[in-house]
């Protein structure tokens, strides 16, 4: 073997990081710049044109009520589901907790089949929800349904190992200096997670914005009803509508860089939130 | 206030931690649980606390049982041996928790604060954060913010446990004093014997989930009663021996027999290293031999071996080891200044077991569990 391919040399380690780099440039920049570029192309004003759209318009106002609905409910039923595991111990715990990653290994189109079979009209549960007049399926509440599965073990994910971390011995604390129940989780526990759950709602959030596959089974997929941002793309593309295409492209993509640099934000206080801890 | 346990039992999944333990502590003492680690010292302290509920048994602070009553209404304070303090909250906020939780005027939590802050000694440090602060100076903080409620009984669980050795030493003392300034009916629980021994007024010991003894400091170091809190309160060196006559024979030692022992029967001689005397005679004098002699500051730590025994262990002050020329290969004669003699199994006598070594092993595997389980 010759020296010149020995990883330690100068020489080596200039040869990986350029493999790296261009692995990086070939599958995420160039892609990404091209993109913007094209967009750019047609000119501003045709893109404003197209966002300015009514099916546009709705697509991108759907998008961003499901990412908060989403964010809420997951934030909600996260920070209560995390706290039920590490503070409680019950039968089935472990097998439970696999299963809390599941969304991130079943196919979200599979996953809006499931949603369909439970919640469609002739479903298990949406049978009923039908006959109430709150119709799952190919309207808002399946939409979020499907998002919300989607995007559910990230704020989990995030508060379990903080919570862990943290222990039990602050909250005894509070609870024999007097504080009730619910004091105990508003000045205690939630401090002690604020930081990471900002970071896994911002990542549902992100998820969200973008979620495709799930949202496609169950919407239906119907303009200026249950059309999102990213099926509206797929539309205006599978339409040779490219400047539509384009424009609603470079749109999920600025709104993409800005959730990058808030989490990136909030990673960083997260962090600081933790060398607090002593 | 008054604390009284009574017959006090508590199993976690089905393994017994505490068992049937019953006692009382009187206005104003301050009390020490002392015992090995894992001996459920702890849990009898959460279960007085509220933070643990008992299997079976009562708990009464004051004239009201308190076992159903959370922890909250119990009028205790509880410091952590972590400290537990609130990292998102400076050193004042932390003190006037459990004051502004009780919704007391911002403007009499504010004054609280400030003669707590004094109290421990920690004036100017009110803006820090935790993070900011020493170990010791967190401790203080910790015991702030569970004095400041003004809490009729005042529960520590290993409270210098997390200090290094120098630290821990002032605390000791300066807890001793501040709990006679403060009065208040005070429980710690250490495995530290000085620790217990130096600052409580009574000292409850504790191992395997029962109580082995409930004495004064002193009762306990002079009168030990059973082998067990004999060997914890520092008589290390366990020999085998038999009532012979006005003796215990223990083969290469002899010692006065106590009271109340029968002739013929197996006792167990124990004795602190301090107790071991040793005199240099001749080659054919006696089988034991100076192994080995080593320094550990006020002393020297001489191990005595003795053939088809063991190893003993004595301390000497090093001007005595000069003038007998105590010295590794010497042969000496081994005689006790004091020793705690208990009815035994009957282990054949001389045979020696020191306690140290097994508890040290002991001790070394309980902390190798407890990384296993973090």
């Amino acid at each position: 073997m010759s020296v010149g391919r020995d990883l330690t040399t100068r020489g080596g380690r200039v040869a990986v990081a350029t493999t790296t780099y261009l692995y990086f440039a070939l599958i995420l920049l160039l892609p990404l710049g091209w993109l913007v570029w094209e967009a750019l192309g047609f000119g501003a004003t045709a893109l404003l044109e197209k966002l300015r759209s009514d099916a546009a318009l709705h697509a991108f106002w759907l998008t961003a009520v499901i990412a908060a609905l989403t964010a809420v409910l997951n934030g909600v039923f996260g920070i209560a589901l995390a706290i039920t595991f590490t503070r409680q111990r019950f039968f089935g715990r472990s097998l439970a907790n696999a299963l809390i990653d599941m969304p991130f290994a079943v196919s979200p189109v599979v996953a809006g089949l499931m949603i369909i079979l439970v919640y469609g009209p002739r479903g298990l549960l949406g049978f009923f929800f039908e006959g109430v007049g709150l119709p799952m399926i190919f309207a808002l509440p399946g939409m979020v349904l499907a998002s919300v599965f989607v995007t559910f073990p990230f704020v989990v994910r995030e508060l379990i190992p903080v919570l862990e971390q943290a222990g039990t011995e602050m909250e005894e604390a509070a609870r024999t200096l007097g504080a009730p129940p619910w004091a105990v989780f508003r000045e205690v526990t939630f401090p002690t997670i604020r930081g990471a759950l900002a970071y896994g709602t911002a990542l549902t959030v992100a998820r969200s914005l973008g979620e495709f596959g799930a949202v496609l089974v169950v919407s239906g997929n119907i303009a200026l009803r249950t059309q999102t941002a990213p099926l509206f793309v797929y539309q205006a593309y599978a339409d040779f509508d490219m400047p539509a295409a384009f424009a609603a492209s470079l749109v999920l993509i600025l709104v993409a860089i800005a959730m990058l640099v808030l989490l990136g934000v909030w990673r960083r206080r997260r962090d600081r939130l933790e060398r607090r801890r002593v | 206030m008054r604390i009284e346990v009574r017959n006090l039992s508590k199993a976690f999944s089905g393994v017994p931690v505490v068992r049937d333990v019953s006692f009382t502590v009187e206005e104003g003492q301050l009390v020490a649980l002392l015992g090995p680690s894992g001996g459920g010292k702890s849990t009898i302290l959460r279960i007085v606390a509220g933070l643990e509920d008992p299997d079976a048994g009562s708990v009464t602070l004051g004239d009201r049982r308190v076992e159903r009553v959370p922890a909250r209404e119990r009028g205790i304070g509880f410091v952590f041996q972590h400290y537990a303090l609130f990292p998102h909250m400076t050193v004042a906020d932390n003190i006037g928790f459990g004051l502004k939780v009780r919704k007391q005027p911002p403007g009499e939590v504010a004054r609280r604060v400030e003669e707590m802050i004094a109290l421990v000694g920690l004036q100017g440090l009110g803006e820090r954060y935790p993070h900011e602060l020493s170990g010791g100076q967190r401790q203080r903080v910790a015991l702030a913010r569970a004095l400041a409620p003004s809490p009729r009984v005042l529960l520590l669980d290993e409270p210098f446990g997390a200090v290094d050795a120098k630290v821990r030493h002032d605390l000791r003392t300066w807890l001793r004093r501040l709990h006679d300034n403060v009065g208040v009916t005070s429980v710690f629980v250490t495995h530290d014997q000085s620790e217990a021994l130096e600052i409580a007024d009574r000292v409850i010991i504790v191992h395997h989930g029962r109580i082995e003894q409930n004495d004064t400091p002193e009762g306990i170091w002079r009168g030990p009663a059973n082998a067990f809190v004999a060997e914890f309160v520092g008589a290390t060196n366990r020999i085998a021996g038999r009532v012979a006559g006005d003796e215990i024979d223990a083969g290469f030692l002899r010692h006065p027999r106590p009271a109340g022992l029968e002739d013929g029967a197996p006792v167990l001689v124990l004795a602190r290293p301090a107790e071991v005397m040793l005199h240099p005679v001749g080659e054919d004098e006696s089988p034991a031999r100076v192994h080995r002699i080593s320094f550990v500051g006020h002393s020297m730590k001489v191990e005595v071996e003795v053939p088809g025994h063991g190893t003993l262990t004595a301390e000497i002050p090093p001007a005595v080891v000069r003038a007998k020329e105590l010295v590794p290969g010497r042969p000496v004669r081994v005689t006790l200044s004091a020793a705690q003699i208990f009815p035994s199994d009957t282990t054949p006598p001389g045979t020696i077991t020191t306690a140290a070594r097994r508890q040290g092993r002991l001790s070394s595997l309980f902390s190798r569990l407890r990384r296993a389980r973090a």
